[in-house]
C-alpha cells in the first residue's frame, strides 16, 4: 500500500496480542518509552478467541499502576483492527505519536547528569 | 490456601525510601496460586518499584528471586549467603514469610509487600474467596459443608439473624447468607431437625481466641 507512518514507532511483531503481558507494558515506560500502545484484531475475531481481551484487561491494569505513580495514563492503550486494514494502522500510529508530542517527555526517563 | 492482596504501590516506595539497593523475594507456595506474589509478580512490582523512582530521579536497584516457599526453614536457609547484600528486602509471601525470614536474618530488614487476608479457594480464575477462618474446632459436619464460622458476617452459630435478606448478608448485596444456605440445603435433604439439637458451647480456646496456636506431630519430631 506505500502507506507512511512516523518513523519514530517501534513495531514489536507478536503471534496474537494475547502474548502481551503487564510485564512488557510496564518495562517499555520503565525503558523511557513516552507512549506504549497495543494493536489487536477487533474483538470476537481474535483467531486464539480471547487472546486481544486479555490484552485489553492487561492494558486497563497499567494504565491504573501508572494512574496511582502519578504517570498519565494516556500514554498506555489498546487498539483493535483488522489485519487488512493498513490505513487504520497508521492512523493509529500517527494518533499515538501525536498524544506522546501532546502529553511531553515520559517523566520517568532518567535526568542525564550534569 | 491463604489468599493476599499487594499494598498499594505508594506504601511499598515509602518502606523502601531510603533504599538504594533491594531485593524482592517471591513466593511459589499459596501467594502463586493466588496470583499475587509469585515469579511473575515479583517481576510486576520490580519494574513498578524501578519506575516510580526513576521518575523521581532515584534510581532504585531491585533484584528478583522466588523461592519454593518462605514457610520451611530448609528454603529460608537457601538465601542465607543473599540477603545480607541489600539495603532491605521485600517479601511477597503471605505474613510468614517476612516473619521467618526476619528469625533466622536478625541483622535484615523485610518488609511485607502483600496484605494477607484470609484462608480460602478460586470461585473463578481471578477470584478468590474466604471459606476457613481457622477456628480450630471444624463444625462444617454439622452445617452439611459450610462453615458459619468463616462465611457468616457474624460468625453465629444458630440460625440466621434479622438482617437476612433474600439469601444476602445485610453488610452486601455481594455476601452470600449462608445461614439462609445451610437452612434450604437442610430442608432439601430433610435433615432441618439437626438444627435444633443441643449442642455444647463452642470452644473457642482453640481459635485465635486462645493465643498463638502450634501444631505438634509427635510421631515426626526428632
Amino acid at each position: 500500500m506505500r502507506l507512511s507512518y512516523p518513523s519514530n514507532v517501534k513495531v514489536i511483531q507478536v503471534p496474537c496480542t494475547g502474548r502481551v503481558d503487564i510485564i512488557h507494558l510496564l518495562k517499555a515506560v520503565e525503558d523511557g518509552a513516552d507512549a506504549v500502545y497495543v494493536a489487536g484484531c477487533m474483538e470476537g475475531e481474535c483467531h486464539f478467541l480471547v487472546g486481544n481481551l486479555k490484552a485489553k484487561k492487561r492494558v486497563q491494569y497499567v494504565k491504573k499502576v501508572l494512574q496511582e505513580l502519578g504517570i498519565e495514563p494516556e500514554r498506555v492503550e489498546m487498539f483493535n483492527l483488522s489485519a487488512g486494514e493498513g490505513p487504520r494502522f497508521a492512523e493509529i500510529a500517527r494518533e499515538m505519536v501525536d498524544r506522546a508530542k501532546a502529553l511531553g517527555p515520559s517523566p520517568v526517563k532518567m535526568k542525564k547528569a550534569a | 490456601m491463604i489468599i493476599a492482596d499487594r499494598k498499594p504501590a505508594g506504601e511499598l516506595l515509602e518502606m523502601v525510601k531510603d533504599c538504594n539497593r533491594i531485593l524482592i523475594l517471591g513466593c511459589k507456595g499459596c501467594v502463586t496460586v493466588c496470583n499475587v506474589g509469585g515469579t511473575k509478580e515479583v517481576g510486576v512490582l520490580a519494574s513498578i518499584l524501578k519506575i516510580a523512582r526513576n521518575k523521581e530521579g532515584r534510581p532504585l536497584q531491585v533484584d528478583e528471586k522466588t523461592i519454593e516457599r518462605q514457610c520451611d526453614p530448609e528454603y529460608i536457609a537457601q538465601v542465607k549467603d543473599l540477603v545480607g547484600q541489600y539495603d532491605a528486602v521485600i517479601s511477597m509471601a503471605c505474613g510468614v514469610g517476612p516473619q521467618f525470614l526476619s528469625e533466622a536474618y536478625p541483622d535484615q530488614r523485610f518488609f511485607p509487600a502483600l496484605n494477607t487476608t484470609s484462608f480460602g479457594g478460586a470461585l473463578q480464575h481471578g477470584i478468590w474467596s474466604e471459606r476457613c477462618a481457622g477456628c480450630g474446632t471444624c463444625l462444617i459436619h454439622h452445617f452439611d459443608g459450610m462453615c458459619p464460622i468463616a462465611r457468616c458476617s457474624k460468625s453465629l452459630l444458630h440460625g440466621p439473624c434479622g438482617g437476612s435478606a433474600r439469601g444476602k448478608c445485610e453488610i452486601s448485596k455481594e455476601v452470600d447468607c449462608i445461614w439462609d444456605m445451610i437452612v434450604k440445603k437442610k430442608m432439601e435433604k430433610g435433615r432441618l431437625e439437626d438444627l435444633t439439637k443441643m449442642k455444647p458451647n463452642k470452644d473457642w480456646r482453640t481459635a485465635r481466641d486462645g493465643g498463638p496456636r502450634k501444631s505438634v506431630r509427635e510421631e515426626l519430631v526428632q
